[in-house]
């Protein structure tokens, strides 16, 4: 369903999802087209972008955001550049941490994502932190923690959400479940894993990860409630990984994606029709804008900008200079003398 | 006047003194202040109750907690307890508020301070007698601070409460914190990175942390008998570490012995003992030595744990061999 919210909003969620897609493709590529560009190994977001762009859309700058492995699509929803992501995944002086960070540790201070970590659960307790220190200092700003399931199967997770209720912190603990640890057997033994916030009085909600305009209601609800001091709160948004995830390195197994697939899934490559035609959140929202008036042409046409907007951004980080080498011992510490 | 205190009580007076003009601090499980502080602690946690949380037993949890609200702008002391309690958390420490500042390319500063009680306690078991100063030491990121006296306690918590904009592991020997000294009155603070020699001497060097500074006083005191004559210098923060200094010393007396209560292997005193011959070795008349744990977990009953610490006999038995 389409979220209840004026059409230039509408589709401006749509233009924040295409936005990661597009950015997020040009990183595989990056890898795929040029060799050594991207040296270590990186993840990818795709698939998951509804739950990204639908909570932030609903959060302010000043708004704490945590992510993980798969940031750069939390980064992009919270507000940050995407040329300056490009940048920081291929390691360049231009990017969010002047090639200090790459992929794994993407951290945007200037739109509230003040620390990354590449270890699953590595946010968890931190963002109990920001949202104790918006406690203290009475502030209205919340945090929220995006997490994949298997940070579940993490000791900290249980630490920091403990805390979390203890002291009533303004923290949303938002669960990502992209099923990649199911998909390799067992990893936790809760039958479901929100029976886990349960047992510590935690109220949770699950929903569909795909829609967007479910995401983005339970968001608004959730964010006001959190907002007025009623968290901290865990939802659970089911997306399905997406087929070009299912590899230690994400491949664009069926190329770039092509919003003509919204109307014409037959016309995606077998490899990946299934996962487009049925659980792909942008050209499920792509269909759902058209059937509400907005038309095939609009959408292609955003795209088309998108699109452009992003090919000049990957064109800005590869053409950005590497950091100077002896660059490589600034930044140990704040303090002088150190 | 210079006032008599314990080395908890100065810690104490030093986070209170801050605390009072900076709302940014906030402080997990303060029990800083030893046997001897208890009613100036009840007295203190009255006065600060609106910025004290006691967390569950959850090191990982609250360790993240303290370094994410850093990340946000408050100034959070933890007092971990037990040193090795801290292990329950360096996901937390080394993993995270260690990188921050480094990651983010100098945009995030983390200005946590993480106060370890260390050292072999006497009775303490394998469990409780741990010092990490050599692991922390080895994590870039980290400011590492281990005073011996009341008055450098106070002076370096103040530095560092007032100053810093780092992680800093904070060290207090247990078997200090009841220990006496003359504290300097009011706004004083040492800067990190500054030593002090504790007793100058011509004929031999000891470089020593935290409770060996009192072992290494009362060595040079028995070497004295023996007509030699022991320099004391205390680094009192490793990092940042005044090479300077220690380098000086050893200049002057062509000989030096270091001594640290962690073990033999990649401990502090090995740390030391590389620079030194890294950067002074033409100034060496003889090998540098170390005298700190054996590589064996310590163990519980007295003859057994006594054999392991690092006493003022064992110094006095090496700088001996040193100064023939």
């Amino acid at each position: 369903m389409l979220p209840e919210i004026p059409r230039d909003r509408q589709v401006g969620i749509l233009r924040k999802m295409l936005m990661i897609r597009r950015a997020e493709e040009h990183c595989i590529r990056f890898h795929e087209e040029h060799s050594g560009l991207i040296r270590g190994h990186f993840h990818v977001y795709i698939g998951q972008e509804a739950t990204g762009v639908s909570v932030c859309d609903w959060l302010n700058t000043d708004d704490y955001v945590f992510t993980t492995h798969r940031n750069h699509g939390h980064v992009i929803a919270k507000g940050g550049d995407p040329k300056k992501v490009l940048a920081e995944i291929i390691g360049r002086a231009t990017g969010y941490c002047q090639g200090r960070a790459g992929t794994f540790h993407v951290a945007a201070p200037e739109v509230g994502i003040v620390h990354t970590s590449a270890i699953v659960g590595g946010c968890l307790a931190l963002a109990g932190g920001t949202a104790y220190a918006a406690q203290m200092n009475g502030s209205k700003a919340i945090t929220v923690v995006f997490f994949g399931d298997g940070a579940m199967e993490e000791g900290v997770f249980y630490e920091a959400l403990n805390i979390a209720k203890l002291w009533q912190l303004p923290m949303i603990f938002w669960m990502e479940n992209n099923y990649r640890r199911t998909g390799r057997g067992a990893g936790h033994a809760a039958t479901e894993l929100t029976n886990v916030p349960k047992a510590l009085n935690v109220e949770t909600t699950v929903i569909d990860g795909i829609d967007v305009g479910t995401v983005h209601k339970t968001a608004a609800q959730i964010v006001k409630r959190v907002r007025a001091g009623e968290g901290p709160l865990f939802v659970e948004a089911r997306t399905h990984l997406w087929p070009g995830n299912a590899f230690n390195m994400p491949k664009l197994v069926g190329g770039i994606t092509d919003i003509a697939w919204a109307w014409n899934p037959s016309a995606a490559p077998e490899k990946v029709r299934d996962w487009h035609k049925d659980h792909d959140p942008i050209l499920n929202y792509c269909r759902e804008l058209e059937s509400a008036g907005v038309s095939r042409g609009e959408i292609e046409k955003l795209d088309a900008q998108v699109s452009s907007e992003i090919d000049a951004a990957a064109r800005f980080a590869l053409e950005s200079p590497l950091p100077d080498a002896k660059a490589a011992l600034n930044y140990a510490f704040a303090g002088k003398g150190n | 006047m210079p006032q008599e205190m314990t080395f908890g009580e100065a810690l104490l007076a030093a986070i209170d003194e801050v605390a009072e003009q900076d709302k940014r601090i906030v402080l997990f499980n303060p029990s800083f202040a030893g046997e001897a502080g208890h009613e100036k602690l009840a007295a203190f946690r009255k006065k600060y109750a609106a910025r004290i949380k006691f967390p569950p037993i959850a090191e990982i949890g609250f360790c993240g907690i303290a370094t994410g609200a850093a990340m946000a702008g408050l100034r959070p002391v933890v007092d971990i307890s037990t040193a090795t309690f801290s292990y329950e958390a360096i996901p937390q420490i080394v993993n995270e508020a260690a990188i921050a500042y480094s990651n983010s390319g100098g945009q995030t500063n983390v200005p946590v301070v993480f106060y370890l009680k260390f050292g072999i306690r006497g009775g303490g078991g394998v469990q409780h007698s741990g010092s990490p100063q050599s692991w922390y030491w080895n994590t870039p990121g980290l400011q590492i601070v281990m005073p011996s006296t009341p008055a450098d306690a106070k002076g370096l918590m103040r530095g560092v409460l007032l100053r810093s904009e780092d992680p800093t592991i904070f060290f207090g020997h247990d078997r200090l914190l009841d220990d006496r000294g003359n504290v300097p009155d009011g706004a004083y603070e040492i800067p990190l990175g500054k030593a002090d020699v504790k007793r100058e001497g011509k004929d031999l060097t000891i470089i020593a942390t935290s409770i060996q500074v009192p072992r290494a006083l009362a060595a040079a005191e028995m070497l004295s008998k023996d007509r030699i004559s022991a320099e004391v210098i205390d680094p009192r923060t490793l990092q940042p570490l005044d090479k300077p200094a220690l380098l000086a010393s050893v200049k002057k007396t062509g000989r030096v012995l270091i001594t640290d209560e962690s073990h033999d292997n990649c401990g502090v005193a090995a740390g030391l003992a590389a620079i030194i011959a890294d950067e002074g070795f033409t100034s060496l008349r003889a090998p540098i030595k170390r005298v700190s744990i054996p590589p064996v977990p310590v163990p519980y009953a007295v003859p057994l744990e006594d054999y392991v610490t690092p006493m003022a006999d064992r110094i006095v038995e090496v700088a001996r061999t040193l100064v023939k």
